[in-house]
């Protein structure tokens, strides 16, 4: 056994700067952006759409383009869910270190406030509670949910629903080393060509790049939050997300998937270290809508 | 390829319908259509499998790919956009051979379901995929007609006006996914990914 160092009792006064979160708060919130998240499209999302509006050559593919914008007015007018489709919660919860809950746990906190949001907003329940045995849940619990553990006192959460007409087209692929920037490029745009018009298109790619298996797939679902039309802050990348997006955009699946110039509005990618003998690549793809929303409480 | 047309058709859809649908075409749907999805389908076939009846009226029906989100009061339904097709490949040509002539949702099917539409002379509609608001207010009615313990799986009869939709994949087996793809495409081919 080991002697030698006698850990502190933790500390919970107010004068070392803990700061307590109840979280029937947490419960609150999550409720509330589940809902705003299938009812109103994000700015970022929108700014995007109506731009690929303007820029679309085919003549149906623009026809689409106003189509999902007539849509996306009638969902905030008379209050319909913009996509029957309205996901499965994914949740990030980014807790600073110097937070204490009290109340219930955090995680079923989460899965109240998803059960309160699509209960009282109408929304569908499409989650079943084993994947073979296929019961829904009826209250589209359990939730996805990624915790990580920040510097600070505040709470950020965001709750990005996902629909699986595209989550279902999302790959993994476990590259070699040698197969470098191109093998990755081969990775993004095959992942989109094999997706088509299943991922209702126009899309948002998610990429991650390095990591392990399941990090890489995290920093491509974390990829899908980031704002679109923000880059990368790696010079390098900033250049591949570009380069990527106006390939996908020449693969000629256009909106719908019924050809045309605007396949996808925007190509994220986010990277981590990686082992010496490994390249792993995630694509998750996402649909025209890319609900998120962000709160820090 | 002759150019694209707008179209009005009712239900039910006849092969004397299809006949005159190609690829492309933009149509407007009004009348009565089936909706059903994955578990439907799993059960209906698994039906058709101890030799019971369907719990629809199969024969020149029209079936759409989807399952809504819950109705607001006094409202016909939610949400109601097209589910992805693929997921019906499975069961689609069972049903198109017992006398289905359209199906409704997005995105691909297989060789199976392509030949199966041109041996009955039926055809596969794309309605716009993430439209659900804008879907549901061509919905003026729906009930639901079986296996209601499926929730948003439950299969229903609707009733629509104007439903727009267009047709991919039409009974000569003309696909506009293909068609319409190669005429945009400027990306080279894309290298080979294991």
């Amino acid at each position: 056994m080991y002697h030698g160092y006698t850990p502190k009792k933790p500390r919970r006064n107010e004068e070392n700067m803990i700061r307590t979160v109840e979280t029937d708060l947490i419960i609150k919130n999550i409720k509330e952006m589940c809902i705003e998240a299938n009812y109103y499209l994000s700015p970022d999302m929108d700014r995007a759409m109506k731009q690929a509006a303007d820029t679309e050559k085919s003549e149906l593919g623009k026809k689409i383009l106003s189509q999902l914008q007539e849509n996306l007015k009638i969902a905030d007018e008379e209050t319909i869910p913009i996509c029957q489709d309205t996901g499965m919660a994914v949740v990030f919860l980014e807790v600073g270190q110097d937070v204490h809950f009290e109340g219930m746990s955090v995680g079923d906190a989460v899965n109240e406030g998803v059960r309160q949001g699509y209960e009282e907003g109408y929304l569908r329940k499409s989650v079943v509670g084993d994947p073979l045995i296929r019961e829904n849940t009826k209250d589209n619990t359990p939730a996805v949910i990624h915790y990580s553990i920040v510097p600070g006192d505040k709470v950020k959460i965001t709750v990005a629903p996902k629909g699986f007409g595209s989550e279902n087209m999302s790959r993994v692929f476990m590259l070699k080393p040698a197969d470098g920037a191109d093998g990755v490029r081969d990775a993004v745009l095959t992942a989109v060509r094999d997706a088509g018009p299943n991922a209702c298109p126009p899309m948002v790619v998610g990429v991650g790049v390095g990591g392990t298996f399941e990090k890489c797939a995290l920093l491509a679902k974390r990829a899908l939050i980031r704002p679109v039309g923000e880059h990368s802050d790696i010079p390098y990348i900033e250049e591949m997300e570009t380069e990527l997006l106006r390939k996908i955009n020449g693969l000629g699946i256009g909106p719908g998937g019924l050809g045309g110039s605007t396949t996808a509005l925007a190509v994220n990618i986010n990277t981590y270290a990686t082992h010496i003998a490994g390249l792993p690549v995630a694509v998750n793809i996402c649909c025209h809508v890319n609900r998120h929303v962000t709160r820090e409480l | 390829m002759r150019g694209r047309m707008d179209k009005h058709i009712t239900t039910p859809i006849t092969a004397q319908v299809t006949r005159d649908l190609k690829a492309g075409d933009y149509v407007y749907i009004t009348g009565t259509v089936y909706v059903a999805r994955d578990a439907a389908h799993k059960r209906m076939i698994e039906a058709l499998g101890r030799q019971e009846e369907l719990p629809i009226d199969i024969k020149d029906a029209a079936i759409y790919y989807m399952g809504p989100s819950p109705a607001r009061e006094g409202r016909p339904i939610g949400s109601a956009g097209p589910t992805t097709a693929s997921r019906m490949d499975k069961y689609a040509p069972v049903l198109l051979d017992l006398g289905e002539k359209a199906m409704i949702g997005k995105g691909k099917r297989t060789r199976e379901v392509i030949d199966a539409i041109i041996r009955n002379q039926a055809v596969y509609f794309a309605a716009v995929g993430g439209a659900g608001a804008l879907l549901s207010k061509c919905i003026t009615k729906s009930e639901i007609v079986c296996y209601e313990d499926l929730g948003a799986e439950a299969i229903r009869k609707i009733e629509v006006e104007n439903f727009p939709v267009i047709v991919v994949i039409d009974s000569e087996g003309n696909n506009l996914y293909e068609t319409a793809v190669r005429e945009f495409a400027v990306t080279e081919t894309v290298g080979e990914v294991r």
